[in-house]
């Protein structure tokens, strides 16, 4: 059973990602991070990190953000990476030469998960390793430069998919990573963002509960990549999941849960219209664009209603 | 009592491995390495080793877990060859970079394209500067008897480096040859207790591998990876050493074969290594004095010993199973490298001979041999670098 979230305990415990990182300021990856430390606290931890925003801003030669051991050996291999660390562990504790109860969590970019990490991540989780999984989705390769990730939402003006005079932005759909790893029928997936901080840490809590492999999703906004102000990350969040672009559910043992339901589902416009990289999207000639996205949302939102009474 | 057997190289190996009972070991299936990672399946299904075995979607995932496992703390094995190496290239670099002593069998087999999965050096010289060390074996006894070295020398605390075996695919991997093989006691009291360095599931001590390194220090860093290999060569032959007391046979940085009072010598790694030997005894028998040195050790690269063993020839063919398009063969360019600094010098040239698994026959030994005769009489080169056993 996963212990119960305290706000009193939790204000008491010490940060395992600690300030003096050097992410941008504002940066939703690094509140992700703290969250998800803060709530998995209890227990004696190893982390693993993809290469990307949240890696090359923690841990620069004699320096470490991170309270525990921690390791990073490439873009698209966190999860195996850390399958081999809990691999390790399993045959250390079967000889009797550790006894203690380790949690192992990989942290990833939508680079290095959506893309060119998703075998890594897929054979981890099928192989059944204990570990958890957290992408931090900002929505395109912000570390370098802004460039478009399959993560990157319908319309968005990124480096590599630039709104330019015949083409408005990126043209296709963002890959739905939550549900192709639901698909894994591992034992906990989850969706979860920064502004629903209880939400997000009562799934980390959940999953760290459960044995085996367990993946969260964390909307992460950047406000580099997204065009917006420094100190917006929450809003926009809070912006993400009351549109439904970004809907917070999981999926346990295979059972769909939606875990906040907006009072209002506020159109997407609403969203959009707070990031620079949308700006394109509101001329009359790419209306259409918006419309689209809409029925996306609406969709998506629909089924995993649907899917939700399916077990209620 | 050593048994003596009559088994594949694969076999061979796979019984090096459950010997040794690694903690953890991560691989992917890939031919000719499959039948050794089959049998060592067989000894992980059956609890004649205690190693968890992890079975990845790739290779580049299996040099990942094999990172993360050895940095966790513990003993780790893997075998590969071919495209499969190639797959973990990226992998093999972060592996020598973190000084993790993991060792892996490389069955040698050609990359694509064309496709083909047989016998070829170009995948263990295309990883040649991974930073891993690498020892070469003309046979399923070398093959067995360098994986058990393997284990001593990349955990050596001068060392700490990531270990390669090399054996030729097919025609050592899959041939029958009679090998001795150890009691497992004899293996498990050589390659001793493994012993952590800096392991990541110490949470009293927390660690962090494979940080961001700036150009203020990446430079020292390098040269700090260098400096661990210089001390790999010393390392190698007190391993020998100590090996030649439980085995009898006797190991050095190459095997210099009947080059003593030599004139004429061939430069030739692994399995065509024997091929070439029986022709250095018939053309002794003949009255040329030929020689031949087989590198065991390719990386680090023992160059002052080569030059020492090769300074005396008059004329010298390096053999490459592996060709670097559009300069000279890998071994040929370390042979000229070793021997450059020298006042006087033999004649190299370099014969590209086997590759995808062509059969290296005697007569090709035989017809380069000639050449050198031919060469140490005149002086003259008629070609630097050819293709030898090709239809032109």
């Amino acid at each position: 059973m996963a212990t119960e979230l305290k706000l009193k305990e939790l204000a008491k415990k010490e940060p395992l990602f600690t300030s003096g990182h050097r992410l941008c300021a504002g940066c939703g990856a690094a509140i992700v991070a703290k969250m998800v430390l803060l709530a998995a606290a209890d227990y004696p931890l190893v982390l693993a990190n993809a290469t990307g925003c949240l890696e090359v801003a923690s841990c620069i030669q004699d320096y470490t953000a991170w309270r525990v051991p921690w390791i990073h050996s490439a873009f698209e291999n966190a999860a195996v990476t850390l399958a081999g660390v809990e691999t390790m562990y399993r045959a250390l504790k079967k000889k009797g030469k550790i006894d203690r109860e380790i949690k192992f969590i990989a942290f990833g970019g939508d680079g290095g998960t959506y893309d060119i990490g998703l075998q890594s991540l897929s054979g981890a989780m099928e192989r059944g390793h204990d570990l958890l999984y957290v992408c931090y989705d900002n929505g395109a390769y912000m570390n370098t430069g802004i460039q478009r990730s399959s993560a990157t939402p319908l319309g968005a003006e990124t480096t590599t998919s630039p709104a330019g005079s015949a083409i408005p932005g990126k043209l296709q759909r963002r890959k739905n990573l939550t549900r192709i790893i639901a698909a894994h029928n591992v034992p906990y997936v989850a969706q979860a963002a920064p502004s629903h901080w209880a939400d997000l840490m009562k799934k980390v809590r959940k999953a760290l509960a459960i044995k085996g492999p367990k993946f969260i999703n964390i909307l992460s906004p950047c406000n580099r990549g997204w065009r917006t102000r420094t100190d917006d990350a929450i809003m926009l969040s809070r912006l993400a999941v009351e549109t439904c672009y970004w809907p917070l559910y999981e999926v346990e043992n295979g059972v769909t849960k939606i875990t906040f339901k907006p009072k209002e589902k506020k159109p997407v416009e609403e969203f959009l219209k707070t990031q620079g990289r949308f700006k394109h999207l509101f001329k009359p000639e790419n209306e259409w664009i918006i419309r689209q996205f809409q029925e996306e949302i609406d969709r998506e939102w629909e089924r995993l209603q649907k899917e939700e009474t399916l077990y209620s | 009592m050593a048994r003596v057997g009559a088994v594949t190289g694969n076999e061979a190996v796979a019984e090096a491995l459950r010997q040794i009972n690694p903690d953890v070991c991560a691989a992917y299936p890939i031919t000719p390495q499959t039948e050794l990672m089959q049998r060592f399946a067989a000894f992980v299904a059956n609890g004649k080793v205690d190693t968890e075995l992890i079975l990845v979607e790739s290779e580049h995932s299996a040099m990942s877990a094999c990172i993360g496992a050895a940095a966790a703390g513990g003993r780790v094995a893997t075998a590969t060859c071919g495209p499969g190496l190639a797959l973990m290239w990226e992998m093999l670099y972060v592996a020598a970079g973190m000084r993790l002593p993991i060792f892996m069998a490389v069955v040698n087999r050609a990359l694509s394209a064309p496709l083909n999965i047989h016998g070829d050096h170009s995948d263990a010289m295309g990883a040649r500067d991974a930073g891993w060390v690498q020892l070469w074996s003309e046979n399923a006894q070398e093959a067995y008897d360098n994986m058990i070295q393997a284990v001593r020398i990349a955990e050596h605390m001068d060392v700490r480096l990531p270990v390669m075996v090399c054996y030729d695919g097919f025609i050592i991997s899959h041939s029958i040859q009679r090998a001795e093989l150890f009691e497992d006691n004899v293996v498990k009291g050589f390659v001793g207790e493994y012993k952590p360095l800096n392991p990541l599931l110490d949470l009293d001590h927390p660690k962090s591998y494979g940080p961001l390194i700036l150009p203020d220090e990446y430079h020292e860093y390098k040269r700090a990876q260098h400096e661990a290999m210089t001390k790999v060569k010393d390392v190698v032959l007190g391993v020998a050493e100590d090996f030649a007391r439980i085995s009898g046979r006797r190991y050095g940085l190459f095997e210099a074969y009947r080059l003593d009072d030599a004139e004429v010598g061939l430069v030739i790694l692994n399995s065509a290594a024997g091929t070439a030997k029986d022709v250095v005894d018939a053309f002794r028998e003949r009255g040329v004095k030929a020689g031949l040195l087989k590198p065991r050790l390719f990386r680090p690269f023992p160059y002052e010993e080569v030059a020492a063993a090769l300074k005396g020839l008059k004329a010298v063919a390096v053999l490459d199973r592996a060709d670097s398009f559009g300069g000279y063969g890998p071994v040929f360019m370390e042979i000229a490298s070793a021997l450059y600094p020298l006042a006087e010098r033999p004649v190299v040239i370099n014969k590209i001979y086997g590759l995808g698994g062509r059969d290296f026959l005697p007569d090709h030994a035989a017809a380069v041999l000639n050449e050198l005769v031919e060469i140490a009489r005149t002086g003259r080169v008629r070609v630097a670098k050819e293709y030898i056993g090709v239809r032109e």
